[in-house]
């Protein structure tokens, strides 16, 4: 019996919800990683891209059939991916955000490979055993990630002058959508209270260390935290997320249903 | 639904055996020198109460496309058995890992000319090339042609090969 099925409806929301936090981040990464097929700047990076694509969406497809079944409307994982509209996308703002340089595209995601890690360790020891089984197969796909983000971070952060300060110039402009990672709501503070899910902060702390690890490698400076605040995990994208969901929903949006 | 197994009064313990040859006849998709079972993903195969087979398939990968397919292989490789009704289900936990691979496939992989996987604790040693044998290679990326690969270059031969990915 999972833990969803013992709780009631309110905490049953905060569950569904928090799924599809964990899945739309997957998701929209993904489908933004995938826009590098056939354009990576060479094949090795290609297939790097593509397969981290392919790993973030099956976890995206294990979390959001799970928060289908727990909806218990009937909408599956297919439903959840194609049918949902954008204020109904409950992914971090910086997943959507589009791919820039190929420096760009890594720094993104060495800072959200930073921070899965830890959620995903977290996750595995979740009460609820069906996200905790899914979290423990998505945490063997964080690590190999993060090996290779960081990998290109220090290549690029330690290489010449010119990919030094361009990876800098990345860093600086996507970290101010960092914050909203670790920003808890009534969401995350329910499910943390309920065992599900990791207090915020720890997390806040162990991504810091990876990234100043890193950085530090890289010869790469942190760059200031800035006020502002992001809240895609609310529902509330920024201007790109509505142009990636209609190259993505596309097909299902003109044919409904449509399978092949 | 009544097979011709069961028809011909085979035991339980038959059914089993018959299944477990029949699943260790399936290739995996992309990596067709391997069966399934010598992959690590087969799990578990029990006959239940009302004689149904249950089969366990753990994914290499979350996203691995090659799942679904090991999945309507399985099944149709037990259909043409006719070893009676069979349930396939995918199990999660605990999460599949390189060292699951038996020796045997380990040996068909390197005559393959994959470098096979090493524990985890040991995946940053040198890697010995599949096809001279040397360890004088070099990583080109951390992945492969298959989510559970990555790309490798022997210096001695001059060979690039594919290494299982260790995890």
């Amino acid at each position: 019996m999972s833990a969803a099925s013992a709780a009631g409806p309110a905490q049953r929301t905060d569950l569904q919800r928090y799924l599809l936090r964990i899945a739309d981040t997957s998701l929209v990464l993904a489908q933004r990683l995938g826009e590098w097929i056939g354009h990576a700047p060479a094949i090795e990076e290609d297939l790097g891209l593509a397969n981290t694509a392919l790993d973030l969406l099956g976890q995206a497809r294990l979390l959001l059939g799970y928060a289908g079944e727990i909806e218990g409307l009937g909408r599956d994982e297919d439903a959840l991916a194609f049918r949902r509209d954008e204020a109904d996308f409950c992914n971090a703002t910086i997943a959507e955000l589009p791919n820039g340089h190929f420096g760009d595209t890594i720094a993104r995601q060495f800072l959200v490979d930073a921070y899965q890690v830890p959620l995903f360790e977290r996750l595995a020891a979740s009460a609820d055993p069906r996200l905790a089984e899914i979290a423990a197969k998505a945490l063997k796909e964080a690590e190999y990630h993060l090996r290779y983000s960081a990998g290109w971070m220090v290549r690029l952060g330690d290489g010449t002058d010119e990919s030094h300060a361009r990876i800098q110039a990345s860093l600086e402009r996507l970290w101010p959508y960092t914050q909203e990672l670790f920003d808890a709501d009534d969401t995350d503070r329910a499910v943390a209270a309920a065992g599900i899910g990791p207090a915020l902060e720890e997390l806040k702390a162990e991504w810091s260390r990876t990234v100043e690890r890193v950085l530090g490698e890289a010869t790469l400076r942190r760059p200031a935290d800035a006020p502002y605040r992001w809240y895609g995990k609310q529902g509330r994208h920024s201007e790109h997320l509505g142009h990636l969901l209609a190259e993505m929903q596309y097909l299902q949006r003109a044919h409904p249903g449509a399978q092949w | 639904m009544v097979s011709s197994a069961r028809e011909a009064r085979i035991t339980p313990e038959e059914i089993l055996a018959r299944a477990r040859a029949v699943i260790a006849q399936v290739p995996d998709p992309e990596i067709p020198v391997l069966s399934v079972v010598e992959l690590g993903i087969l799990r578990e195969v029990v006959l239940d109460a009302d004689g149904t087979l249950q089969v366990a398939l753990s994914p290499t990968y979350s996203g691995c496309p090659a799942t679904a397919t090991i999945r309507d292989d399985v099944a149709a490789a037990l259909a043409a058995a006719q070893l009676g009704p069979v349930r396939i289900a995918l199990r999660l936990s605990p999460p599949w890992t390189s060292d699951w691979i038996s020796e045997e496939g380990r040996r068909k992989l390197r005559d393959y000319g994959i470098a096979p996987p090493v524990p985890r604790a040991l995946r940053d040693a040198p890697v010995a090339c599949p096809h001279c044998g040397s360890t004088d290679t070099e990583r080109l990326s951390e992945f492969g042609s298959t989510p559970c690969k990555a790309l490798h270059r022997c210096r001695a031969c001059r060979e690039p090969f594919d290494r299982f990915k260790c995890i």
